[in-house]
């Protein structure tokens, strides 16, 4: 089968692309991108006043399978990854039983191959359980396919578990997914330890959880020369000291997510759970310089941090409500709010979606040379539409930006050749 | 005027000014009422009224129950240890079944911020918030704002100083947002620990002397201490507490020579406040219980619809 995609305006920050161009697809491979390209028997894709993009990865979701089916699973969080304009994305090891063996990494990708509509790239977590105490089987899940490490969702503890973990984990070339928190600092917090905190009488999660975490780490990548990658940023001081860290020369990357990149404390107010995250959503302060750190290239990637839940975990009392937003769906529109607000330049957005999070992560993916996998994000930067949770592929209704209206939005996504979403519909 | 067109009251936050102000002058003849021998007054006749507690309250809860009855509203108690919610029922599930069985106002304490604004937002029944978290507590601020008024004959431009514990304090939120509203000077003091984070931007000024504190203010409010905050760590012991904030005679010479003592109840005496002072001629304790009978019988009022003429009459 052969697709040809006709004039669009192509972006592909890697190679410095960004032209008005055509692109010709065979069976899942890129085989031509040039001006004015002619075939025959193909299916002919107008992408006038379209931006065509190498598919979009987001190295952070949850999809919940095996385990909490009800939350999510792969058939549904790969169609709203597809739907939200993504060709690739990383699965999270906190399921029940944790991806911390070979057959849960097994079952996770046959399913994603049996059900899924995106590549699905398992993350396989740092200890035995999540719990902290010891090292998962790394060669193995390193040989099953795991593209990384991380206990997501907890922090890992012990600074001696952590540094193993890195060493270990170097021998593979494998990146350590660090979600920083310190426990003792962030417990039973509901949101940003800040103004809004005391104005809300909600227990506040100081900054300084976070930071202390990202240095302790940053300290260990030093000492190991392992690559570590900070997971959602969300304070000012996490970034200054990732900047510093990375000038030194040290491993580190990191991600922002979109809802730290646009929300503030302030909306917690509402005590609508849905604004429930962690780490909490900041200060303004905070956002502005996670906006301007986009362009420094201190932030390698944007990552949703996609945590769908049930409603049952969200339409109660704030404290009692899960963390976590279904953020697929969103991804896109939301951060590209940013680019028709002048405070980041398109390539510099679209890199921080392929080229940036395929870096990050040692994947052979986020261009659009030829000869590679077909994955590509068509998006429409012209199409204003509000969100409407109730209309998510994703099982995760749990939004902070239900009812926001957002200006460009995915219009379609071709993963290995094949269409899996176009103009609001899943194709497959 | 105007509070009584509100579905709800979930925070001084909200309420103007005037709003305010129209809740202490109805509490005024509700008082009286509360002198009279005979208290029962027929206004809220036919109208019903649950109180859905989960925390424990004394006062808080009895003092509604009986504004309730003396307005003759039907007034239930739902007891969480006993209801459904201890087998595990949701909260919405919990409010559903009350609305359906017709209740007219429903007055909830919940130790989580925001959960009346939730149960507010899921229901048709009027809300009153008795206390959510450390957000806010209205009718005690309220009550506290009438006692004031009533003795200092104004609300306006006073000097008030808060001690204690303010960072869990509903108390204390809900008395800074309603005396601010009337240009009061409000001060804060307590522990480092127990100071919120930028506390000031809330328009109080915060300090960790007691005495500084207490210079030249019109009234001062103690705060209730609660023994788990020790056991956290959130300060050294009991006694060093006492030491440094608890309330007794030589702090009042500091302050106006007719400063009022207020405490939302239920006292730790020798902890935060000394026997000489909540017993003194400052002290206004007592008196604030009254108070809040006749401020939520106000508020009852209003909020279930009667008329001025009536009360009076």
């Amino acid at each position: 089968m052969r697709l040809l995609i006709k004039g669009g305006r192509v972006i592909d920050p890697a190679n410095k692309v960004d032209k008005v161009l055509d692109i010709l697809v065979e069976n899942d491979k890129i085989v031509e991108t040039g001006q004015n390209i002619y075939a025959e028997d193909c299916i002919n894709i107008d992408a006038e006043n379209k931006l065509v993009c190498p598919g979009f990865i987001d190295i952070h979701v949850h999809l919940r399978e095996p385990g909490f089916e009800y939350k999510e699973d792969i058939y549904s969080g790969t169609r709203a990854a597809a739907a939200g304009g993504f060709t690739t994305i990383c699965c999270m090891p906190n399921t029940e039983p944790v991806a911390d063996n070979k057959s849960v990494i097994s079952f996770i990708k046959e399913q994603a191959r049996d059900k899924g509509v995106v590549n699905v790239l398992p993350i396989g977590a740092i200890t035995k359980r999540q719990q902290g105490q010891e090292l998962v089987e790394i060669a193995e899940l390193f040989k099953v396919g795991c593209v990384a490490l991380s206990d997501d969702g907890r922090p890992v503890v012990r600074a001696d578990i952590m540094r193993y973990a890195l060493e270990y984990a170097k021998m593979f070339s494998l990146p350590v997914l660090s979600h920083c928190e310190e426990p003792a600092l962030s417990q039973d917090g509901q949101m940003n330890e800040g103004f809004y905190s005391t104005y809300y009488g909600l227990k506040g999660i100081p900054a300084a959880a976070e930071e202390i975490m990202v240095a302790r780490d940053i300290i260990l990548a030093k000492l190991t020369g392992a690559h570590v990658h900070i997971c959602h940023v969300s304070a000012r001081g996490s970034l200054e000291l990732i900047r510093r860290a990375k000038e030194e020369g040290i491993k580190i990357t990191c991600e922002v997510t979109p809802h730290h990149l646009t929300l503030t404390d302030e909306i917690v107010g509402s005590y609508d759970a849905d604004t429930k995250v962690n780490p909490p959503l900041r200060s303004k302060e905070d956002v502005e310089v996670l906006i301007n750190a986009l362009s420094e290239g201190i932030i390698d990637c944007i990552a949703s941090d996609h945590a769908p839940h049930h409603k049952e975990a969200k339409d109660c009392e704030y404290s009692a409500a899960a963390f976590g937003i279904s953020g697929l769906e969103t991804s896109v529109a939301v951060t590209m709010s940013l680019v028709h607000q002048g405070k980041i330049g398109l390539s510099d957005w679209v890199a921080l979606n392929t080229i940036g999070p395929a870096q990050v992560l040692g994947l052979d993916k986020g261009t659009l040379n030829k000869g590679r996998a077909a994955d590509i994000t068509i998006i429409d930067p012209e199409m204003v539409k509000k969100v409407d949770p109730t209309k998510f592929y994703s099982k995760g209704k749990n939004t902070p930006f239900k009812g926001m209206e957002f200006k460009g939005w995915p219009w379609m996504t071709i993963r290995g050749g094949r269409i899996v979403f176009e103009d609001g519909k899943i194709k497959a | 005027m105007g509070f009584e067109k509100r579905k709800d009251l979930l925070g001084i936050k909200d309420l103007s000014r005037e709003e305010i102000e129209q809740i202490l002058d109805t509490a005024v003849p509700m008082k009286d009422i509360l002198k009279r021998d005979i208290k029962k007054v027929p206004t809220l006749r036919g109208k019903a009224m649950v109180t859905v507690f989960y925390e424990n309250s004394t006062r808080t809860r009895t003092s509604f129950e009986i504004a309730g009855k003396y307005l003759s509203a039907d007034t239930v108690n739902l007891s969480v240890s006993t209801s459904s919610v201890q087998k595990g029922e949701s909260l919405k599930d919990t409010i559903r079944t009350l609305e359906v069985m017709g209740f007219d106002l429903m007055v909830i304490r919940h130790s989580v911020s925001g959960t009346p604004h939730y149960v507010a937002r899921n229901t048709g029944i009027r809300v009153i918030n008795a206390g959510d978290g450390a957000n806010e507590h209205p009718t005690q601020a309220l009550l506290d704002m009438f006692s004031i008024r009533e003795k200092k004959k104004t609300l306006e431009d006073l000097k008030v100083a808060i001690v204690g514990d303010i960072l869990h304090s509903r108390v204390a939120r809900s008395n800074i947002y309603g005396l601010t509203k009337f240009g009061c000077e409000v001060r804060v003091v307590g522990p480092a620990t127990l100071i919120p984070p930028e506390v000031e931007k809330l328009g109080v000024k915060s300090y960790y002397s007691l005495d500084k504190a207490l210079k030249g203010v019109d009234v001062i409010n103690v705060l209730r201490i609660q023994r788990e905050r020790q056991q956290k760590g959130l300060f050294p012991s009991l006694d060093e507490y006492s030491e440094l904030y608890m309330l007794r005679p030589e702090h009042l010479k500091k302050a106006k020579e007719d400063v009022l003592v207020l405490h939302p109840g239920p006292m730790n005496r020798g902890v935060e406040i000394s026997s000489e002072v909540a017993d003194g001629s400052q002290s206004v304790i007592e008196e604030q219980v009254t108070n809040g009978v006749a401020v939520r019988m106000a508020i009852l009022y209003l909020m279930m619809g009667g008329t001025k003429d009536e009360i009076i009459n």
